[in-house]
């Protein structure tokens, strides 16, 4: 190291202290390393070391590795974002895991204390570590090129051509150094000195780092966005038959999950009606076999009545996966699932109507093959409820076992259960619809029991055992499931998202390079021009770039041939 | 069977012909990687006959230098001094340059190797545009579809990087990649050409899963080139110093390194290219997918253990980018990182596609 340029140095930002890209120049320019110093005595001093700490490149880094091991659980244990459903099973199946990961959050892991402390953390450190470069960077931008090193054949390229003695004198020979940089897009400041000798110093490239910064605070932007539009969002769903329509209002939610600062007002009042469902499948034939992929889904279509408001005109349109249908000033309906809803209706003893209507089952597979769970609290003089399968094509298997082979509606049974007793409708505890828990219920009809299970076509009515009632199926609806989002922040965090990509790319592939060339007279007395070239950053064509202008330096210039090649 | 009559779709027949050939190029291309990539080791078992033959060249150059400059001199009569030209042994600029330019080393398997791979490729590429055109959609809706255009995109960029780059030092571990995945494909996942649930009929498939494959193909390449690096690295300080252990002590025996470029090249080249990966990724993986799911789901992102996985391997990534600039942690603990992102993509692509449910799983209904 240098002693000459002690008294120079400049200050540096914390957070370039441990960056290496800055060794480089900082060795050129004969600056010692700037090592994280020790912290000073004081209150105010550890803050500062603890600051600095926070925001270095090296914390930096660490907050990102913990960041990406901290994300990994999320994968692995249900997360309640996503299936609270899931984590309740969990939890009951691993009694003595499942409440200790409980407690660690392990099943809340994107918005645990923990996961948050890592972000959170890493985005002061960010902000911490933008901010004095923005200052850094801007001073750049407005103040000349960095002044001359001394040495200039330390830095990573450097060249020296000696000119003929009947070419150009330094001053002239400066002036035009100072063009061949500005043409190659440089920006340019010419030092004199008095006996016509001096230097150039050059930079360009200003806007990768420009690049870097709207990279980082773009992050910012996703992040306060990523937050904002999950205070305001709401999200809900609806199952709606044939035939029914949805008006939006709490009331009308199947599910409804509100953001924090969800307000009822913020509901537009739109409606929906369902008018008719359509399922297309693969019905393709190869040599007049069915093809491998016979009977997949390829197409639903919803065609629906929309009424974007009380004053506004209804309107027939699809609903579509991938095609979600945008209305309320910014709510959007996405079409998730479908199935069919057998219309069935159940008699009590007393031969009075106990239930009657659509019934939505659950598709387990692609053919169908769904759940279907009855409740009838209101029979008397017991309660009834039915369990059992509904299949859209049945086929007997032969060893009294039927199975849907077929997606569509081909040879459509129902396949059910029986039971009496209290469903336990009536204690006011929040019962899943699509689940009836049998284990107090007294069996009537299943495959083991005396009576045999219940099944059923269309039209076929079974007179349960007893003379407890009656269950009739009468025919078949189609259902939709459909989710209503609502996030203002979708757009906003697009919008960054692509500005932090911009960024990159400008960032990763733009190149920021200082050149410097100093002009002086030998004792032939012929000009001599030296340079020297410095990327700030990585760059890989510094050496293409060294021949470029050398190049060009050759053709303004005639040079004598080299006795002694100065290239490192 | 009896069942209901058929209900036209809207979507257009399976070209039947057209996927046999398909199946059939791909099982062409596989073969013929098969052999490419037997042709690679052959090279690199062969090593120091190249290296051998390179330092013979040299010597016969040296020879003929010096026996110029006897006569130019003039001074016959010290034979002597050409005969004991000793052969010179090769430097490491004679063998590979650590711009990974051409310089001329001779080793013809693996130029026939670089042949095959090329013919290889060409009935790939055909195979895998044949299978869209058949199905008339993107051929990118399955794990065997995904894994086998991973496979063609991986060895096109080599193949590209190979014209004015000489990474020939790559060609057995980047085919045996090309392979396995191949195999894996066949083996693990093989999948009938049909066509595709409602939730994949979408033009973004086309954009997020095609950057998400190039990524993984540019990838796959700084993996192996950052492994090599760590070897290199080891290999050059036990060349320095005195090697430690039998592993060192074999290194510095091991011939084929030396037609490894060093280790510091090794690393600025996966830099160069992990920069490009990682800007694929970004794009793809992360923000198309969240656009698209977005527009098929209803949320940008929902923490999926797919999108945990995209999630943790830009941060890895981005944590590399970050220890390049790190004092301390250039060179092997960065190039450690890019091998841990590494790691996590085929761990996306493995454990997680087969034992994390989620909508991502590629079959079933959307629910
Ligand atoms: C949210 C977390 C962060 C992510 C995802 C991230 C990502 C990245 C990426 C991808 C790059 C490489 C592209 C480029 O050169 O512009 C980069 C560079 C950089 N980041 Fe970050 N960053 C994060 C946080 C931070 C923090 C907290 C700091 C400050 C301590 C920081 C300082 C830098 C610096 C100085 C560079 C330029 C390195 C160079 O000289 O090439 N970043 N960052």
């Amino acid at each position: 190291m240098s002693t000459e340029n002690n008294t120079t140095t400049e200050v540096q930002p914390s957070a370039h202290r441990d960056n290496a890209r800055e060794d480089a120049l900082n060795d050129a320019q004969g600056l010692s390393k700037n090592e994280v110093t020790a912290p000073a005595l004081g209150l105010k001093g550890m803050l500062r070391w603890a600051w600095t700490q926070l925001t270095s490149m090296r914390t930096a880094l660490m907050l990102l590795l913990l960041l990406a091991i901290a994300a990994v659980p999320g994968s692995i244990f249900p997360q309640r974002v996503q299936d609270s459903f899931a984590v309740q099973t969990y939890i009951e199946d691993n009694p003595t895991l499942g409440p200790v990961l409980d407690f660690f959050q392990m099943f809340d892991v994107y918005s645990s204390v923990w996961f948050s402390a890592i972000y959170i953390l890493l985005f002061i450190s960010l902000i911490g570590c933008i901010i004095p470069r923005a200052r850094k960077h801007y001073q750049q931008m407005i103040s000349p090129p960095p002044r001359t090193p001394r040495r200039l054949q330390r830095l990573p390229e450097y060249g020296a051509l000696e000119l003929d003695s009947e070419g150009p004198d330094p001053a002239t020979a400066l002036t035009d150094a100072g063009a061949v940089l500005k043409k190659r897009r440089y920006r340019v400041d010419i030092r004199r000195n008095d006996d016509g000798t001096g230097s150039v110093g050059a930079e360009k490239g200003y806007l990768r780092e420009i690049g870097n910064i709207v990279f980082h605070v773009s992050l910012v932007g996703v992040l306060i966005f990523v937050a904002a539009g999950a205070m305001f969002s709401y999200r809900g769903q609806k199952v709606m038959i044939e035939d029914e329509a949805f008006v939006n209002a709490l009331v009308a939610y199947d599910n409804f999950y509100p953001g924090t600062w969800f307000q009822e007002e913020n509901l537009e009042p739109f409606s929906i009606r369902l008018d008719s469902f359509e399922r297309a499948f693969d019905r393709q034939l190869f040599d007049g076999e069915p093809n491998p992929n016979y009977g997949q889904a390829l197409d639903f279509t919803a065609d629906v009545t929309i009424q974007d408001g009380p004053d506004a005109e209804p309107e027939q349109t699809e609903l579509k996966v991938n095609h979600p249908l945008s209305l309320g000033g910014g709510a959007q309906i996405y079409l998730v699932g479908n199935g069919y809803a057998p219309v069935i209706t159940v008699r009590d003893g007393d031969g009075e109507v106990a239930f009657s209507g659509p019934v939505i089952t659950r598709p387990d597979d692609p053919l169908y093959t769904s759940m279907a769970v009855i409740k009838a609290p209101d029979a008397a003089p017991e309660q009834l409820g039915f369990v059992g399968l509904f299949l859209p094509t049945a086929h007997d298997t032969g060893d009294g076992l039927a199975i849907s082979i077929d997606p569509e509606l081909g040879n459509p049974e129902l396949h059910l259960n029986s039971y009496a007793g209290d469903l336990g409708l009536d204690e006011g505890v929040p019962q899943n619809v699509y689940v009836l828990d049998t284990e107090d219920l007294t069996e009537l009809n299943s495959r083991d029991s005396e009576a045999g299970a219940i099944t059923l076509g269309i039209g076929e009515t079974h007179e349960l055992p007893d003379g407890l009632g009656s269950v009739e199926f009468e025919e078949v609806q189609d259902y939709i499931a459909i989710d209503i989002h609502y996030n203002p922040g979708t757009t906003a965090i697009l919008i960054f998202a692509l500005t932090a990509t911009a960024g990159l790319i400008t960032s990763l592939f733009l190149r920021r390079r200082r050149a410097w060339v100093t002009v002086e007279q030998n004792e032939h007395g012929r000009t001599l021009v030296t340079y020297g070239l410095l990327a700030r950053g990585e760059d890989f064509r510094l050496r293409d770039e060294n021949i470029a202008l050398r190049t060009q330096f050759e053709k303004t210039w005639p040079v004598r041939p080299p006795e002694e090649n100065n290239e490192s | 069977m009896n069942v209901v009559a058929p209900l036209s779709a809207h979507l257009p027949q399976i070209n039947v012909q057209l996927a046999e050939y398909s199946e059939l190029f791909m099982l062409i291309s596989a073969f013929i990687y098969t052999l490419a990539f037997i042709l690679f080791t052959v090279d690199t078992v062969r090593s120091s006959a190249t290296i051998r033959r390179v330092e013979a060249e040299l010597s016969a150059e040296q020879q003929q230098e010096r026996s110029r400059q006897l006569v130019g001199a003039g001074t016959p009569g010290h034979d002597d001094d050409i005969a004991s030209a000793s052969p010179a042994s090769a430097s490491a600029a004679d063998l590979v340059d650590d711009d990974l330019a051409y310089v001329g080393t001779s080793r013809p398997f693996a130029n026939v190797a670089v042949a095959l791979t090329a013919v290889a490729a060409a009935a790939h590429a055909f195979a895998v545009v044949s299978r869209g055109v058949a199905a008339a959609r993107w051929p990118l809706a399955n794990m065997f579809e995904f894994l086998t255009a991973a496979a063609l995109v991986v060895s096109v960029v080599f193949l590209v990087v190979l014209i004015r780059r000489d990474l020939r030092f790559l060609g057995i571990f980047v085919i045996g990649l090309v392979v396995t995945m191949m195999a894996g494909a066949t083996i693990g996942f093989p999948t009938p050409i049909g066509h595709v649930q409602p939730a994949l009929q979408s033009p973004w498939i086309a954009i997020h899963v095609t950057l998400a494959v190039l990524a993984m193909a540019v990838f796959t390449l700084t993996f192996a080139m950052n492994v090599l690096q760590l070897v290199q690295a080891r290999r050059e300080r036990a060349l320095n110093g005195a090697p430690k252990g039998g592993f060192e002590r074999g290194l510095t025996k091991a011939q084929f390194m030396r037609l490894v470029p060093s280790a510091f090249s090794l690393e600025s080249w996966a830099y160069r290219l992990n920069a490009v990966g990682f800007v694929f990724w970004t794009l793809g993986p992360l923000i198309t997918g969240a656009i698209w799911a977005n527009e098929s789901w209803g949320r940008y992102w929902g923490w999926d253990p797919k999108e945990v996985w995209t999630f943790v391997i830009w941060v890895v990534y981005a944590g590399y980018l970050h220890a390049r600039a790190t004092r301390g942690w250039t060179g092997n603990r960065a190039a450690w990182l890019s091998i841990i992102g590494f790691i996590c993509i085929i761990i996306n692509y493995t454990v997680v596609n087969m034992w994390f449910p989620g909508l991502h799983s590629y079959a079933g209904l959307p629910e």
